[in-house]
Protein backbone atom coordinates (compact mmCIF):
# COMPACT_ATOMS: atom_id res chain seq x y z
CA UNK A 1 0.00 0.00 0.00
CA UNK A 2 3.04 2.43 -0.66
CA UNK A 3 3.55 4.31 -3.91
CA UNK A 4 6.10 2.83 -5.08
CA UNK A 5 8.37 6.28 -6.19
CA UNK A 6 12.07 6.31 -5.95
CA UNK A 7 12.44 10.40 -6.36
CA UNK A 8 14.28 12.19 -3.81
CA UNK A 9 10.86 13.55 -2.11
CA UNK A 10 9.96 10.29 -1.75
CA UNK A 11 13.47 9.16 0.29
CA UNK A 12 13.01 12.13 2.28
CA UNK A 13 9.88 11.12 2.93
CA UNK A 14 10.53 7.88 4.17
CA UNK A 15 13.32 9.77 6.83
CA UNK A 16 10.69 11.90 8.32
CA UNK A 17 8.22 8.60 8.49
CA UNK A 18 10.91 6.59 10.57
CA UNK A 19 11.31 9.40 12.63
CA UNK A 20 7.54 10.12 13.19
CA UNK A 21 7.58 6.08 14.27
CA UNK A 22 10.49 6.61 16.17
CA UNK A 23 9.20 9.42 18.00
CA UNK A 24 5.98 7.46 19.17
CA UNK A 25 8.55 4.68 20.31
CA UNK A 26 10.13 7.49 22.73
CA UNK A 27 6.61 8.61 24.04
CA UNK A 28 5.55 4.64 24.62
CA UNK A 29 8.60 3.11 26.33
CA UNK A 30 8.94 6.60 28.69
CA UNK A 31 7.21 5.36 31.55
CA UNK A 32 9.07 2.17 31.42
CA UNK A 33 12.61 4.25 31.33
CA UNK A 34 11.01 6.27 33.88
CA UNK A 35 10.22 3.51 36.04
CA UNK A 36 13.13 1.37 35.78
CA UNK A 37 16.08 3.99 35.90
CA UNK A 38 14.55 5.82 39.55
CA UNK A 39 14.28 1.90 40.93
CA UNK A 40 17.72 1.96 40.80
CA UNK A 41 18.53 5.21 42.49
CA UNK A 42 18.67 6.63 45.44
CA UNK A 43 15.56 8.96 46.48
CA UNK A 44 17.62 11.99 47.30
CA UNK A 45 18.28 11.80 43.41
CA UNK A 46 14.46 11.61 42.54
CA UNK A 47 13.77 14.29 44.87
CA UNK A 48 16.56 16.56 43.43
CA UNK A 49 14.61 16.68 39.99
CA UNK A 50 16.53 13.62 38.57
CA UNK A 51 13.75 11.84 36.90
CA UNK A 52 14.67 11.90 33.73
CA UNK A 53 18.51 11.46 34.54
CA UNK A 54 20.19 8.07 34.88
CA UNK A 55 20.98 6.77 38.50
CA UNK A 56 24.87 8.68 39.36
CA UNK A 57 24.38 5.95 42.71
CA UNK A 58 23.32 2.81 41.44
CA UNK A 59 21.74 0.85 43.56
CA UNK A 60 19.63 -2.19 44.12
CA UNK A 61 18.19 -1.27 47.80
CA UNK A 62 14.77 -0.15 46.52
CA UNK A 63 14.01 -3.41 44.48
CA UNK A 64 14.98 -4.92 47.88
CA UNK A 65 13.40 -2.69 50.19
CA UNK A 66 9.73 -3.43 47.40
CA UNK A 67 10.18 -6.88 48.10
CA UNK A 68 10.72 -7.84 51.40
CA UNK A 69 10.55 -4.90 53.97
CA UNK A 70 8.55 -2.60 52.32
CA UNK A 71 5.17 -0.97 54.34
CA UNK A 72 2.72 -2.26 52.60
CA UNK A 73 -0.60 -1.24 54.10
CA UNK A 74 -0.33 -1.77 58.17
CA UNK A 75 3.03 -4.79 57.56
CA UNK A 76 6.39 -4.28 56.85
CA UNK A 77 6.34 -6.95 54.46
CA UNK A 78 7.58 -5.87 51.33
CA UNK A 79 5.43 -6.71 48.33
CA UNK A 80 6.77 -10.80 48.36
CA UNK A 81 3.23 -12.14 49.99
CA UNK A 82 1.22 -10.53 47.67
CA UNK A 83 3.50 -11.58 45.05
CA UNK A 84 3.06 -15.34 45.67
CA UNK A 85 -0.97 -14.60 46.51
CA UNK A 86 -1.25 -13.47 42.60
CA UNK A 87 0.68 -16.56 41.56
CA UNK A 88 -1.67 -18.82 43.91
CA UNK A 89 -4.45 -17.28 42.57
CA UNK A 90 -3.97 -17.20 38.97
CA UNK A 91 -2.73 -20.47 38.14
CA UNK A 92 -5.72 -22.44 39.25
CA UNK A 93 -8.24 -19.60 37.69
CA UNK A 94 -6.54 -20.12 34.51
CA UNK A 95 -6.44 -23.26 34.34
CA UNK A 96 -10.12 -24.35 35.27
CA UNK A 97 -11.87 -21.45 32.93
CA UNK A 98 -9.57 -22.26 30.15
CA UNK A 99 -11.00 -26.04 30.79
CA UNK A 100 -14.03 -25.49 30.94
CA UNK A 101 -13.80 -22.90 27.64
CA UNK A 102 -12.66 -26.02 26.15
CA UNK A 103 -14.78 -28.18 26.71
CA UNK A 104 -17.98 -25.09 25.69
CA UNK A 105 -16.49 -24.26 22.69
CA UNK A 106 -16.59 -27.64 21.74
CA UNK A 107 -20.34 -28.40 22.28
CA UNK A 108 -21.32 -24.85 21.31
CA UNK A 109 -19.71 -25.67 17.99
CA UNK A 110 -19.85 -29.42 16.90
CA UNK A 111 -22.64 -29.81 19.12
CA UNK A 112 -25.07 -27.52 18.49
CA UNK A 113 -28.59 -27.59 19.67
CA UNK A 114 -31.54 -24.96 19.41
CA UNK A 115 -30.80 -21.96 21.08
CA UNK A 116 -27.22 -22.43 21.23
CA UNK A 117 -26.55 -19.44 20.06
CA UNK A 118 -28.39 -17.68 22.71
CA UNK A 119 -26.35 -19.51 25.17
CA UNK A 120 -23.53 -17.96 23.91
CA UNK A 121 -24.87 -14.59 23.12
CA UNK A 122 -25.63 -14.86 26.92
CA UNK A 123 -22.73 -15.89 28.25
CA UNK A 124 -20.88 -13.27 26.22
CA UNK A 125 -22.47 -10.43 27.71
CA UNK A 126 -21.32 -11.48 31.18
CA UNK A 127 -17.83 -10.75 29.76
CA UNK A 128 -18.98 -6.96 29.20
CA UNK A 129 -20.99 -6.18 32.25
CA UNK A 130 -19.48 -3.67 34.83
CA UNK A 131 -18.88 -5.72 37.36
CA UNK A 132 -20.13 -3.28 40.14
CA UNK A 133 -23.12 -4.55 39.16
CA UNK A 134 -22.27 -7.95 40.83
CA UNK A 135 -20.29 -6.86 43.68
CA UNK A 136 -22.97 -6.58 46.23
CA UNK A 137 -24.14 -10.00 45.68
CA UNK A 138 -20.79 -11.43 45.38
CA UNK A 139 -19.73 -10.50 48.27
CA UNK A 140 -22.25 -12.10 50.32
CA UNK A 141 -22.05 -15.46 48.49
CA UNK A 142 -18.46 -15.89 48.77
CA UNK A 143 -19.51 -15.02 52.48
CA UNK A 144 -22.41 -17.74 52.57
CA UNK A 145 -19.34 -19.85 50.91
CA UNK A 146 -17.05 -19.42 53.66
CA UNK A 147 -14.88 -18.42 51.13
CA UNK A 148 -14.56 -14.21 52.28
CA UNK A 149 -11.33 -12.67 52.25
CA UNK A 150 -9.42 -15.69 51.41
CA UNK A 151 -7.00 -16.20 47.54
CA UNK A 152 -9.58 -19.22 47.09
CA UNK A 153 -12.44 -17.15 46.81
CA UNK A 154 -10.26 -14.75 44.49
CA UNK A 155 -10.15 -18.21 42.64
CA UNK A 156 -13.57 -18.72 42.13
CA UNK A 157 -14.47 -14.75 41.35
CA UNK A 158 -12.14 -15.20 38.16
CA UNK A 159 -12.84 -18.60 37.25
CA UNK A 160 -16.49 -17.54 36.71
CA UNK A 161 -15.93 -14.34 35.24
CA UNK A 162 -13.47 -16.03 32.92
CA UNK A 163 -15.60 -18.29 31.21
CA UNK A 164 -17.01 -16.16 29.03
CA UNK A 165 -14.17 -14.89 27.22
CA UNK A 166 -12.36 -18.47 27.21
CA UNK A 167 -15.20 -19.96 25.62
CA UNK A 168 -15.42 -17.43 23.20
CA UNK A 169 -12.00 -18.49 22.03
CA UNK A 170 -12.62 -21.96 21.80
CA UNK A 171 -16.19 -21.03 20.04
CA UNK A 172 -14.36 -19.28 17.23
CA UNK A 173 -11.32 -21.43 16.97
CA UNK A 174 -13.52 -24.86 16.72
CA UNK A 175 -16.05 -23.47 14.70
CA UNK A 176 -13.01 -23.33 11.96
CA UNK A 177 -12.37 -26.85 12.74
CA UNK A 178 -13.89 -29.46 9.88
CA UNK A 179 -16.63 -30.49 11.36
CA UNK A 180 -16.49 -33.57 8.68
CA UNK A 181 -14.20 -35.35 10.48
CA UNK A 182 -15.90 -34.97 13.71
CA UNK A 183 -18.92 -36.65 12.34
CA UNK A 184 -16.50 -39.51 10.72
CA UNK A 185 -15.45 -40.21 13.82
CA UNK A 186 -18.85 -40.49 15.38
CA UNK A 187 -19.65 -43.09 12.09
CA UNK A 188 -16.39 -44.90 13.53
CA UNK A 189 -17.98 -44.76 17.11
CA UNK A 190 -16.58 -42.53 18.89
CA UNK A 191 -18.39 -40.76 21.42
CA UNK A 192 -18.13 -37.49 23.00
CA UNK A 193 -15.60 -37.14 24.95
CA UNK A 194 -13.21 -39.23 22.62
CA UNK A 195 -13.93 -37.07 20.20
CA UNK A 196 -12.54 -34.15 21.59
CA UNK A 197 -9.60 -35.48 23.22
CA UNK A 198 -8.37 -37.67 20.13
CA UNK A 199 -9.54 -35.28 17.17
CA UNK A 200 -10.01 -31.44 19.01
CA UNK A 201 -7.52 -31.50 21.98
CA UNK A 202 -4.43 -32.38 19.91
CA UNK A 203 -4.82 -29.50 17.79
CA UNK A 204 -5.77 -26.71 19.67
CA UNK A 205 -2.20 -25.84 21.22
CA UNK A 206 -2.17 -22.40 19.68
CA UNK A 207 -5.58 -21.08 21.30
CA UNK A 208 -5.29 -22.78 24.52
CA UNK A 209 -2.09 -20.06 24.59
CA UNK A 210 -4.18 -17.37 23.31
CA UNK A 211 -6.60 -18.30 25.98
CA UNK A 212 -4.14 -19.06 28.53
CA UNK A 213 -1.71 -15.59 27.75
CA UNK A 214 -5.95 -13.41 27.98
CA UNK A 215 -7.00 -15.69 31.50
CA UNK A 216 -3.38 -14.41 32.80
CA UNK A 217 -3.02 -11.08 31.67
CA UNK A 218 -6.30 -10.25 32.76
CA UNK A 219 -6.25 -12.02 36.59
CA UNK A 220 -2.82 -10.76 37.64
CA UNK A 221 -4.04 -7.35 36.54
CA UNK A 222 -7.55 -6.95 38.04
CA UNK A 223 -7.71 -4.91 41.06
CA UNK A 224 -11.60 -4.48 41.53
CA UNK A 225 -11.61 -7.91 42.72
CA UNK A 226 -9.32 -7.94 44.50
CA UNK A 227 -9.96 -4.84 46.20
CA UNK A 228 -13.64 -5.98 47.03
CA UNK A 229 -12.98 -9.62 48.18
CA UNK A 230 -9.48 -10.10 49.65
CA UNK A 231 -8.30 -8.88 53.14
CA UNK A 232 -4.77 -8.04 54.25
CA UNK A 233 -3.50 -11.73 53.75
CA UNK A 234 -4.96 -12.62 50.43
CA UNK A 235 -4.42 -9.31 48.45
CA UNK A 236 -3.28 -9.52 45.18
CA UNK A 237 -0.59 -7.54 43.83
CA UNK A 238 -2.42 -5.14 42.18
CA UNK A 239 -4.15 -4.34 45.54
CA UNK A 240 -0.83 -4.33 47.40
CA UNK A 241 1.07 -2.34 45.02
CA UNK A 242 -1.61 0.66 45.47
CA UNK A 243 -1.62 -0.27 49.03
CA UNK A 244 2.40 0.63 49.00
CA UNK A 245 2.10 3.47 47.10
CA UNK A 246 -0.97 5.61 48.39
CA UNK A 247 0.10 4.83 51.92
CA UNK A 248 0.47 8.10 53.32
CA UNK A 249 2.79 7.68 56.68
CA UNK A 250 6.46 8.74 56.86
CA UNK A 251 8.64 9.80 53.64
CA UNK A 252 7.45 8.80 50.01
CA UNK A 253 10.00 6.40 48.30
CA UNK A 254 9.29 7.19 44.60
CA UNK A 255 12.11 4.69 44.11
CA UNK A 256 10.63 1.77 46.16
CA UNK A 257 7.40 2.60 44.53
CA UNK A 258 8.71 2.10 40.92
CA UNK A 259 10.44 -1.10 41.76
CA UNK A 260 7.16 -2.13 43.16
CA UNK A 261 5.38 -1.21 40.40
CA UNK A 262 7.84 -3.18 37.87
CA UNK A 263 7.76 -5.89 39.84
CA UNK A 264 3.60 -5.96 39.51
CA UNK A 265 4.75 -5.90 35.75
CA UNK A 266 7.03 -8.29 34.93
CA UNK A 267 4.61 -11.42 34.92
CA UNK A 268 2.86 -10.35 32.05
CA UNK A 269 5.67 -8.09 30.29
CA UNK A 270 7.48 -11.25 30.63
CA UNK A 271 4.69 -13.19 28.92
CA UNK A 272 3.88 -10.49 26.30
CA UNK A 273 7.44 -10.52 25.00
CA UNK A 274 7.85 -14.16 25.05
CA UNK A 275 4.41 -14.86 23.70
CA UNK A 276 3.19 -11.78 22.04
CA UNK A 277 1.97 -12.96 18.76
CA UNK A 278 -0.15 -14.88 20.79
CA UNK A 279 -1.71 -11.92 23.13
CA UNK A 280 -2.31 -10.07 20.15
CA UNK A 281 -4.27 -12.88 18.73
CA UNK A 282 -6.35 -12.63 21.91
CA UNK A 283 -6.66 -9.07 22.35
CA UNK A 284 -7.89 -9.13 18.83
CA UNK A 285 -10.29 -12.11 19.15
CA UNK A 286 -11.69 -10.59 22.18
CA UNK A 287 -12.84 -7.33 19.64
CA UNK A 288 -12.82 -8.31 15.95
CA UNK A 289 -14.50 -11.52 14.81
CA UNK A 290 -12.93 -14.17 15.23
CA UNK B 1 -24.45 -28.99 11.78
CA UNK B 2 -26.55 -30.27 14.44
CA UNK B 3 -25.72 -33.46 15.16
CA UNK B 4 -28.25 -33.55 18.04
CA UNK B 5 -30.63 -34.01 16.04
CA UNK B 6 -32.32 -37.06 17.32
CA UNK B 7 -30.62 -39.89 15.79
CA UNK B 8 -32.84 -42.44 17.58
CA UNK B 9 -36.07 -39.99 19.78
CA UNK B 10 -37.42 -43.38 21.66
CA UNK B 11 -33.81 -45.31 22.70
CA UNK B 12 -32.65 -46.05 25.58
CA UNK B 13 -31.57 -44.43 28.94
CA UNK B 14 -27.96 -44.91 27.23
CA UNK B 15 -28.66 -43.38 24.22
CA UNK B 16 -30.87 -40.60 25.46
CA UNK B 17 -27.53 -39.91 28.07
CA UNK B 18 -25.82 -39.89 25.06
CA UNK B 19 -27.52 -37.37 23.37
CA UNK B 20 -27.73 -34.86 26.41
CA UNK B 21 -23.75 -35.83 26.78
CA UNK B 22 -23.21 -32.00 25.81
CA UNK B 23 -25.87 -30.10 26.90
CA UNK B 24 -24.87 -31.80 30.53
CA UNK B 25 -21.23 -30.81 29.49
CA UNK B 26 -22.04 -27.39 29.59
CA UNK B 27 -25.29 -26.90 32.20
CA UNK B 28 -22.40 -26.17 35.04
CA UNK B 29 -21.00 -23.16 32.86
CA UNK B 30 -24.98 -22.31 32.00
CA UNK B 31 -25.62 -22.35 35.64
CA UNK B 32 -22.68 -20.64 36.57
CA UNK B 33 -23.81 -18.01 34.63
CA UNK B 34 -27.49 -17.95 35.10
CA UNK B 35 -26.65 -16.88 38.49
CA UNK B 36 -23.33 -15.43 38.88
CA UNK B 37 -24.18 -12.92 36.14
CA UNK B 38 -27.61 -12.89 35.55
CA UNK B 39 -29.27 -13.59 39.15
CA UNK B 40 -26.58 -11.16 40.69
CA UNK B 41 -28.09 -8.64 37.59
CA UNK B 42 -31.06 -9.04 39.15
CA UNK B 43 -30.30 -8.72 43.32
CA UNK B 44 -28.40 -5.58 42.54
CA UNK B 45 -31.27 -4.37 40.10
CA UNK B 46 -34.02 -5.14 43.47
CA UNK B 47 -31.60 -3.88 45.94
CA UNK B 48 -31.48 -0.41 44.02
CA UNK B 49 -35.03 -0.09 44.94
CA UNK B 50 -34.31 -1.13 48.72
CA UNK B 51 -33.24 1.07 51.89
CA UNK B 52 -29.93 -1.16 52.10
CA UNK B 53 -27.45 0.62 53.82
CA UNK B 54 -24.50 -1.07 55.34
CA UNK B 55 -25.92 -4.51 54.83
CA UNK B 56 -28.54 -5.36 52.02
CA UNK B 57 -31.65 -5.13 53.43
CA UNK B 58 -35.21 -5.55 51.51
CA UNK B 59 -37.74 -2.31 52.27
CA UNK B 60 -38.68 -1.04 49.58
CA UNK B 61 -38.48 1.97 48.79
CA UNK B 62 -39.47 2.76 44.76
CA UNK B 63 -37.14 4.78 42.58
CA UNK B 64 -36.31 6.87 46.32
CA UNK B 65 -32.97 5.65 45.39
CA UNK B 66 -32.34 6.96 41.66
CA UNK B 67 -34.26 9.97 42.82
CA UNK B 68 -31.47 10.82 44.90
CA UNK B 69 -28.44 9.83 43.35
CA UNK B 70 -29.58 12.37 40.61
CA UNK B 71 -29.37 14.81 43.02
CA UNK B 72 -26.28 13.89 44.56
CA UNK B 73 -23.26 16.40 42.98
CA UNK B 74 -21.07 13.80 43.28
CA UNK B 75 -22.54 11.74 40.82
CA UNK B 76 -23.15 14.77 38.36
CA UNK B 77 -19.67 15.02 38.99
CA UNK B 78 -18.95 11.51 37.72
CA UNK B 79 -21.19 11.14 34.96
CA UNK B 80 -19.73 14.55 33.50
CA UNK B 81 -16.49 13.43 33.69
CA UNK B 82 -17.14 10.29 32.26
CA UNK B 83 -18.46 12.07 29.34
CA UNK B 84 -15.67 14.20 28.87
CA UNK B 85 -12.90 11.40 29.49
CA UNK B 86 -15.20 9.46 27.37
CA UNK B 87 -14.88 11.02 24.00
CA UNK B 88 -11.59 12.31 24.49
CA UNK B 89 -10.05 8.92 25.22
CA UNK B 90 -12.12 7.24 22.07
CA UNK B 91 -11.49 10.03 19.81
CA UNK B 92 -7.74 10.57 20.60
CA UNK B 93 -7.12 7.00 20.63
CA UNK B 94 -8.84 6.47 17.71
CA UNK B 95 -6.91 9.37 15.83
CA UNK B 96 -3.43 8.37 17.26
CA UNK B 97 -4.65 4.24 16.49
CA UNK B 98 -4.93 5.26 12.79
CA UNK B 99 -2.10 7.51 12.71
CA UNK B 100 0.47 4.97 13.60
CA UNK B 101 -1.56 1.68 11.90
CA UNK B 102 -1.24 4.01 8.39
CA UNK B 103 2.31 4.79 9.01
CA UNK B 104 3.30 1.66 10.51
CA UNK B 105 1.66 -0.02 6.88
CA UNK B 106 4.31 1.64 4.69
CA UNK B 107 6.46 -1.57 4.26
CA UNK B 108 8.27 -0.36 7.44
CA UNK B 109 11.93 -2.43 8.30
CA UNK B 110 11.54 -3.85 12.03
CA UNK B 111 7.88 -3.34 12.15
CA UNK B 112 7.05 -6.42 14.17
CA UNK B 113 9.79 -4.49 16.83
CA UNK B 114 7.87 -1.60 16.72
CA UNK B 115 4.88 -3.00 16.92
CA UNK B 116 5.96 -4.93 19.91
CA UNK B 117 6.70 -1.15 21.60
CA UNK B 118 3.68 0.01 21.08
CA UNK B 119 1.36 -2.38 22.10
CA UNK B 120 2.95 -3.48 25.45
CA UNK B 121 1.35 -0.63 27.92
CA UNK B 122 -1.72 -3.42 26.58
CA UNK B 123 0.41 -5.95 29.11
CA UNK B 124 0.39 -3.68 32.27
CA UNK B 125 -2.19 -3.30 34.74
CA UNK B 126 -3.69 0.13 34.88
CA UNK B 127 -2.20 0.20 38.33
CA UNK B 128 0.73 -0.30 37.39
CA UNK B 129 0.25 2.71 34.70
CA UNK B 130 -1.27 4.68 37.26
CA UNK B 131 1.72 4.71 39.58
CA UNK B 132 4.18 5.59 36.82
CA UNK B 133 1.96 8.45 35.41
CA UNK B 134 1.41 9.45 38.64
CA UNK B 135 4.85 10.53 39.76
CA UNK B 136 5.67 11.42 36.01
CA UNK B 137 3.08 14.07 36.10
CA UNK B 138 3.61 15.07 39.96
CA UNK B 139 4.64 18.75 39.56
CA UNK B 140 7.18 17.86 42.55
CA UNK B 141 9.26 15.27 40.71
CA UNK B 142 8.19 15.09 37.59
CA UNK B 143 8.17 16.20 34.00
CA UNK B 144 7.63 19.79 35.89
CA UNK B 145 10.49 19.86 37.78
CA UNK B 146 12.74 17.80 35.66
CA UNK B 147 11.77 20.69 32.91
CA UNK B 148 12.57 23.62 35.22
CA UNK B 149 15.81 21.54 36.01
CA UNK B 150 17.03 21.96 33.01
CA UNK B 151 17.05 25.86 32.98
CA UNK B 152 12.92 26.64 31.76
CA UNK B 153 12.11 27.91 35.22
CA UNK B 154 8.56 28.79 34.11
CA UNK B 155 7.59 25.65 33.02
CA UNK B 156 4.20 24.49 34.86
CA UNK B 157 2.44 21.55 34.24
CA UNK B 158 0.32 20.60 37.44
CA UNK B 159 -2.84 19.30 35.97
CA UNK B 160 -2.83 16.84 38.39
CA UNK B 161 -3.18 18.72 40.86
CA UNK B 162 -5.23 21.17 38.98
CA UNK B 163 -9.27 20.32 40.18
CA UNK B 164 -9.95 21.64 36.58
CA UNK B 165 -7.42 19.86 34.61
CA UNK B 166 -6.91 16.98 36.46
CA UNK B 167 -9.06 15.00 34.36
CA UNK B 168 -7.37 14.75 31.24
CA UNK B 169 -4.81 13.69 33.05
CA UNK B 170 -6.74 10.15 32.65
CA UNK B 171 -7.11 10.73 29.38
CA UNK B 172 -3.49 11.25 28.88
CA UNK B 173 -2.69 7.65 31.19
CA UNK B 174 -5.23 5.77 29.90
CA UNK B 175 -4.53 6.92 26.05
CA UNK B 176 -0.96 5.85 26.39
CA UNK B 177 -2.18 2.53 27.56
CA UNK B 178 -5.33 1.80 25.26
CA UNK B 179 -4.00 3.04 22.09
CA UNK B 180 -1.37 1.22 20.36
CA UNK B 181 -4.02 -1.87 20.85
CA UNK B 182 -6.38 0.61 18.56
CA UNK B 183 -3.37 0.67 16.47
CA UNK B 184 -3.19 -3.44 16.15
CA UNK B 185 -7.04 -2.81 15.44
CA UNK B 186 -6.74 -0.60 12.51
CA UNK B 187 -3.41 -2.44 10.96
CA UNK B 188 -5.34 -5.60 10.89
CA UNK B 189 -8.29 -3.98 9.45
CA UNK B 190 -5.71 -2.26 7.02
CA UNK B 191 -4.43 -5.20 5.88
CA UNK B 192 -7.98 -6.61 5.06
CA UNK B 193 -8.45 -3.83 2.41
CA UNK B 194 -8.43 -4.78 -1.61
CA UNK B 195 -4.98 -4.11 -2.94
CA UNK B 196 -6.64 -4.31 -6.36
CA UNK B 197 -8.97 -1.55 -5.57
CA UNK B 198 -5.98 0.84 -4.58
CA UNK B 199 -3.87 0.11 -7.53
CA UNK B 200 -6.69 0.69 -9.71
CA UNK B 201 -7.05 4.04 -7.87
CA UNK B 202 -3.34 4.90 -7.84
CA UNK B 203 -3.07 4.22 -11.51
CA UNK B 204 -6.51 6.89 -11.93
CA UNK B 205 -3.56 9.19 -10.40
CA UNK B 206 -5.51 9.78 -7.07
CA UNK B 207 -3.09 11.42 -4.46
CA UNK B 208 -1.99 9.26 -1.13
CA UNK B 209 -4.03 11.33 1.03
CA UNK B 210 -6.97 11.34 -1.54
CA UNK B 211 -7.00 7.29 -1.42
CA UNK B 212 -6.86 6.96 1.85
CA UNK B 213 -9.64 9.16 2.75
CA UNK B 214 -11.99 8.18 -0.27
CA UNK B 215 -10.76 4.36 -0.75
CA UNK B 216 -9.01 2.96 3.00
CA UNK B 217 -10.81 4.71 5.73
CA UNK B 218 -13.96 3.76 4.33
CA UNK B 219 -13.80 0.37 4.31
CA UNK B 220 -12.36 0.70 8.30
CA UNK B 221 -15.73 0.66 9.47
CA UNK B 222 -15.81 -2.36 10.74
CA UNK B 223 -12.66 -2.02 12.89
CA UNK B 224 -14.12 1.74 14.21
CA UNK B 225 -17.25 0.02 14.94
CA UNK B 226 -15.11 -2.15 16.98
CA UNK B 227 -12.83 -0.22 18.59
CA UNK B 228 -15.69 2.12 20.03
CA UNK B 229 -17.39 -0.75 21.61
CA UNK B 230 -14.15 -1.74 23.11
CA UNK B 231 -13.50 1.78 23.78
CA UNK B 232 -16.63 2.74 24.61
CA UNK B 233 -16.89 0.02 27.34
CA UNK B 234 -13.52 0.33 28.84
CA UNK B 235 -13.86 4.03 29.72
CA UNK B 236 -17.46 3.60 31.32
CA UNK B 237 -16.09 0.47 33.50
CA UNK B 238 -12.86 2.19 34.37
CA UNK B 239 -11.76 1.79 38.24
CA UNK B 240 -8.26 0.76 38.64
CA UNK B 241 -6.51 3.70 36.76
CA UNK B 242 -8.33 6.62 38.40
CA UNK B 243 -7.90 4.75 42.34
CA UNK B 244 -4.20 4.43 41.20
CA UNK B 245 -3.50 7.88 39.13
CA UNK B 246 -5.20 10.58 41.26
CA UNK B 247 -7.61 8.27 44.08
CA UNK B 248 -10.62 10.49 42.45
CA UNK B 249 -8.77 13.56 43.28
CA UNK B 250 -8.23 16.51 43.97
CA UNK B 251 -11.37 16.53 46.43
CA UNK B 252 -13.64 14.81 43.73
CA UNK B 253 -12.23 16.01 40.48
CA UNK B 254 -11.48 13.02 38.70
CA UNK B 255 -14.64 10.82 40.33
CA UNK B 256 -15.95 8.52 37.39
CA UNK B 257 -19.30 6.24 37.82
CA UNK B 258 -17.23 3.51 39.10
CA UNK B 259 -15.36 4.90 41.68
CA UNK B 260 -18.95 6.73 42.94
CA UNK B 261 -20.18 3.22 43.06
CA UNK B 262 -17.82 1.74 45.31
CA UNK B 263 -17.33 4.44 47.65
CA UNK B 264 -20.97 5.13 47.87
CA UNK B 265 -21.46 1.12 48.45
CA UNK B 266 -18.97 0.15 50.38
CA UNK B 267 -17.34 3.47 52.31
CA UNK B 268 -20.38 5.70 52.65
CA UNK B 269 -22.77 2.63 53.15
CA UNK B 270 -25.56 3.83 50.53
CA UNK B 271 -25.71 0.17 49.27
CA UNK B 272 -29.13 1.47 47.79
CA UNK B 273 -27.38 4.56 45.72
CA UNK B 274 -24.24 2.74 44.94
CA UNK B 275 -26.82 -0.33 43.69
CA UNK B 276 -28.91 2.69 41.90
CA UNK B 277 -25.71 3.59 40.20
CA UNK B 278 -24.54 0.42 39.27
CA UNK B 279 -27.83 -0.08 37.17
CA UNK B 280 -27.40 2.66 35.09
CA UNK B 281 -23.57 2.15 34.48
CA UNK B 282 -24.89 -1.61 33.11
CA UNK B 283 -27.64 -0.07 31.38
CA UNK B 284 -25.31 2.41 29.43
CA UNK B 285 -23.06 -0.45 28.89
CA UNK B 286 -25.49 -3.11 27.79
CA UNK B 287 -27.05 -0.03 25.37
CA UNK B 288 -23.83 -0.17 23.59
CA UNK B 289 -22.74 -4.03 23.00
CA UNK B 290 -26.21 -5.75 22.76
CA UNK B 291 -26.44 -4.27 19.26
CA UNK B 292 -22.92 -5.30 18.80
CA UNK B 293 -23.28 -8.72 20.04
CA UNK B 294 -26.58 -9.28 18.47
CA UNK B 295 -25.14 -7.86 14.71
CA UNK B 296 -22.06 -10.13 15.37
CA UNK B 297 -23.46 -13.59 16.48
CA UNK B 298 -26.25 -13.03 13.45
CA UNK B 299 -23.43 -12.27 11.12
CA UNK B 300 -21.55 -15.67 12.25
CA UNK B 301 -24.47 -17.99 11.16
Amino acid sequence: MVTASNSRASSFGRIVLYAVLGLFCIYYLLPLYVMLVNSLKPLSEITAGGMMSLPRDWTFAPWLSAWSSAQVGVEATGLRPYFLNSIVMVVPAVALSTLVGALNGYVLTKWTFRGSTIVFGLLLFGCFIPFQMVLIPMARMLGLMGLAGSVAGLVFVHFVYGIGFSTLYFRNYYAAFPTELVRAAQIDGAGFFRIFLRILLPSSGPIAVVCIIWQFTNIWNDFLFGASFSDFSSQPMTVALNNLVQSSTGVKEYNVHFAGAIMAALPTLFVYIVAGRYFVRGLMAGSVKG
Amino acid sequence: MSFSEKANPRGSVGDRLRDALPRLVLSPSVAIVAIFVYGFIFFTLYLSFTDSRILPSFGWVGWHNYDNLFRIRAWDTAVSNLVVFGVLYIAICCALGLLLAILLDQRIRAEGFIRTIYLYPMALSFIVTGVAWKWFLDPGIGIEAVVQGWGWTDFKFNWIKDREMAIYTIVIAAVWQTSGFVMAMFLAGLRGIDGEMMKAAQIDGASTFALYRRIVIPQLRPAFMSAFVVLAHMAIKSYDLVIALTGGGPGTATELPATFMYSYTFTRNQMGIGAASAVIMLMTIAAIIVPYLWSELREKK
